[in-house]
């Protein structure tokens, strides 16, 4: 049963990770390489992990984990963008874009143990 | 701040004797930008809406099973969105933005992914990161050609 609070909580996080996250990928999203949104997903999973091993409360962390850093990240434009780039012949950005967000992710998630774990 | 109304006639052609020419084709690719108050908006109305759709899927389909299906659905439809929204212009860019920056890319994740792959051991740890990956970007290409046969822009 969801809870109103609850669905309030998780969607205003998710306006205000949505909007960081255009702003900054809008900003370092390059035609090159889709740096912007490899930082989002990076900075955003080191985040969740903070929130999530900290074990903040309840509330925090609907608001800031599964709102504001399930919004902040994504997967949707990840995908389009690796996909777009392996169909146009740029394999070594799509390569390097598929296994560098893995990595830069759970590298973001494994400091967040290392500080608050 | 800009207005975030756009002013939609801002170049009316005249006749040489000063009448105003019938309004031309409108332009399928039109530049026009939005007031930064329009798209913060549509962007959050959007986001609101995909987070809240993406936590109620891991209500009902907890764990990375729920992870996995908001990303391969919500890729499939961004997909269909962004080929859509090729060639359609103006107000395909409100669209994209709703539905694309805001809800489809608020309700997909990578942050959950991630944290997700904390709880499982090595193999099954790998064998969800080909199947999201492998579902996920099979799932793009799924949605542009639903995109394209239900009419894509006319670009």
């Amino acid at each position: 049963m969801i809870d109103l609070p609850a669905v309030v909580l998780v969607g205003i996080g998710g306006s205000v990770g949505a909007l960081l996250r255009y702003g900054t990928t809008r900003a370092l999203d390059a035609e090159a390489f889709p740096y912007g949104t490899l930082v989002v997903n990076a900075l955003g999973s080191f985040v969740l992990g903070l929130v999530t091993f900290a074990g903040v409360g309840d509330q925090a962390l609907l608001l800031v984990g599964v709102g504001g850093c399930g919004a902040f990240t994504t997967f949707s434009s990840f995908a389009h963008d690796t996909v777009h780039r392996f169909e146009t012949g740029e394999t070594v950005p799509a390569l390097v874009n598929a296994t560098g967000t893995l990595a830069a992710a759970s590298a973001g998630v494994a400091l967040a143990w290392v500080l608050v774990g | 701040m800009e207005s975030a109304r756009p002013n939609r006639r801002p170049h009316r052609l005249m006749t040489p004797s000063g009448r105003a020419m019938p309004d031309a084709q409108p332009s399928t690719d039109d530049p026009r930008p939005f007031g930064a108050a329009a798209v913060v908006a549509l962007i959050a109305v959007g986001a609101f809406a995909g987070a809240v759709m993406r936590y109620g899927v891991g209500l009902g389909l907890p764990g990375p099973a729920g992870t996995l299906a908001v990303n391969v659905a919500g890729s499939l439809l961004l997909g269909l969105l962004l080929e859509w929204a090729i060639g359609r212009g103006f107000r395909s860019r409100a669209v994209r933005l709703a539905l694309g920056s805001g809800l489809l890319s608020s309700f997909t994740t990578y942050s959950a992914f991630a944290l997700d792959l904390t709880g499982l051991t090595p193999p099954v740890a790998l064998a969800y990161v080909v199947t999201t990956y492998g579902l996920g970007f099979l799932a793009v290409l799924v949605g542009r050609a639903l995109g394209r046969s239900a009419g894509g822009g006319p670009a």
